[in-house]
């Protein structure tokens, strides 16, 4: 196999979540990287155990390794026509306004593949 | 030496830069007046066959369609699909599940985009990584053939979610697979509600021209004569 992040596309995720994250370490005085805090939706089609499993790979010889990566799944978020509002929907197989049942397609939230925050650890 | 922890927001899309470039070509496509398809399924579910009597249909409606073919190897499909007479490009993308669009990109070079009508992106047979990839397209139509199972939009629903309209194909097996048409339309407007649903058939022609008659309609450009 030539390169192994290109058979799972969360491995490519991951390498450029660490590309994403070094570039702005770049910028800062120095620090270490404790955590990194990834935000993915319900519905991004990525699986954490793969991230997890492609983290290590990617951070390797870099000033991630070591570091952790944490993955938040976020729920599916839909705005209802009829409520006037966006309405939170548990899982993935729902696709109507959890209120008054209304179908949508109007998605807000539960595609993002995000990198959310860092755990920093100054060093003084 | 003390150390003191800290959490800085950051707010990034890991995807960004695909996204960015998809944003280019959606730019690009709308400007020379093209509707870009962006064609996903499994793989075996006739996205090729579906193409080539859609390439076909178009041209001798007058339509000038184009297409961008993509698999991990070989250039079979897009030679297939030349037959049609319509330009036929493969995206070999030697072993990554999905085309990006960067790839789409680095494939339009040397093509004038305002003489197609239309341009047909057959994504690599895949029903997880594509979903996340936009490729600038103006609509995705997500396939599912009779042989696959009423309930896979239910068992794939981020790609099915994505979709604008389906296509189901190979319609004159349902009866020998036994293909229950009411499962499969209510597991596609569960997933996917008020989605447009063809019930096709390439061999067959059945639901062909209410296919096209969708992508004509869906066309910013009219037809014109073909030599």
């Amino acid at each position: 196999m030539e390169d192994a992040s290109k058979n799972v596309h969360e491995l490519s995720i991951v390498q450029s979540v660490v590309e994403t994250v070094l570039d702005w370490l770049r910028a800062q005085p120095p620090l270490r990287v404790k955590a990194v805090n990834l935000r993915v939706g319900a519905l991004s089609a990525v699986v954490e155990d793969a991230l997890q499993f492609g983290w290590e790979i990617a951070a390797k010889d870099t000033q991630l390794e070591g570091s952790t990566l944490v993955v938040h799944e976020v729920n599916i978020v839909l705005y209802c026509m009829q409520c006037q509002k966006p309405e939170e929907v548990e899982g993935t197989q729902f696709f109507r306004c959890p209120n008054c049942g209304t179908p949508s397609n109007d998605l807000r939230q539960g595609r993002e593949i995000e990198i959310e925050s860092l755990e920093i650890e100054d060093e003084a | 030496m003390s150390t003191t922890t800290r959490i800085v927001e950051l707010r990034k899309g890991v995807l960004k830069k695909n996204d960015e470039l998809a944003a280019g070509l959606r730019k690009r496509f709308f400007d020379s007046g093209l509707l870009a398809v962006n064609l996903v399924s499994s793989p075996g579910t006739g996205k090729t066959a579906l193409l080539e009597r859609t390439l076909r249909e178009l041209r001798e409606r007058g339509y000038r369609p184009a297409a961008l073919v993509g698999d991990l190897e070989t250039d079979n499909d897009a030679r297939r699909l030349a037959a049609s007479g319509a330009p036929v490009r493969q995206i070999n993308t030697h072993g990554i599940c999905h085309l990006e669009a960067e790839m789409v990109g680095k494939h339009l070079e040397g093509w004038t985009l305002s003489d197609f009508t239309h341009l047909f992106i057959e994504n690599v047979g895949n029903l997880v990584c594509p979903s996340s990839y936009d490729l600038g397209e103006e609509i995705r139509i997500a396939l599912l053939s009779v042989t696959e199972g009423e309930d896979k939009p239910l068992k794939y629903p981020s790609i099915y979610n994505s979709a604008d309209a389906m296509v189901i194909t190979k319609i004159d097996l349902a009866q020998a697979c036994e293909f229950d048409r009411t499962a499969a339309n209510a597991s596609i407007q569960a997933i996917r509600p008020g989605a447009p649903t063809f019930e096709t058939s390439v061999k067959t022609g059945e639901g062909i021209p209410a296919w096209i008659d969708f992508l004509v309609s869906r066309s910013g450009k009219s037809a014109s004569p073909t030599n």
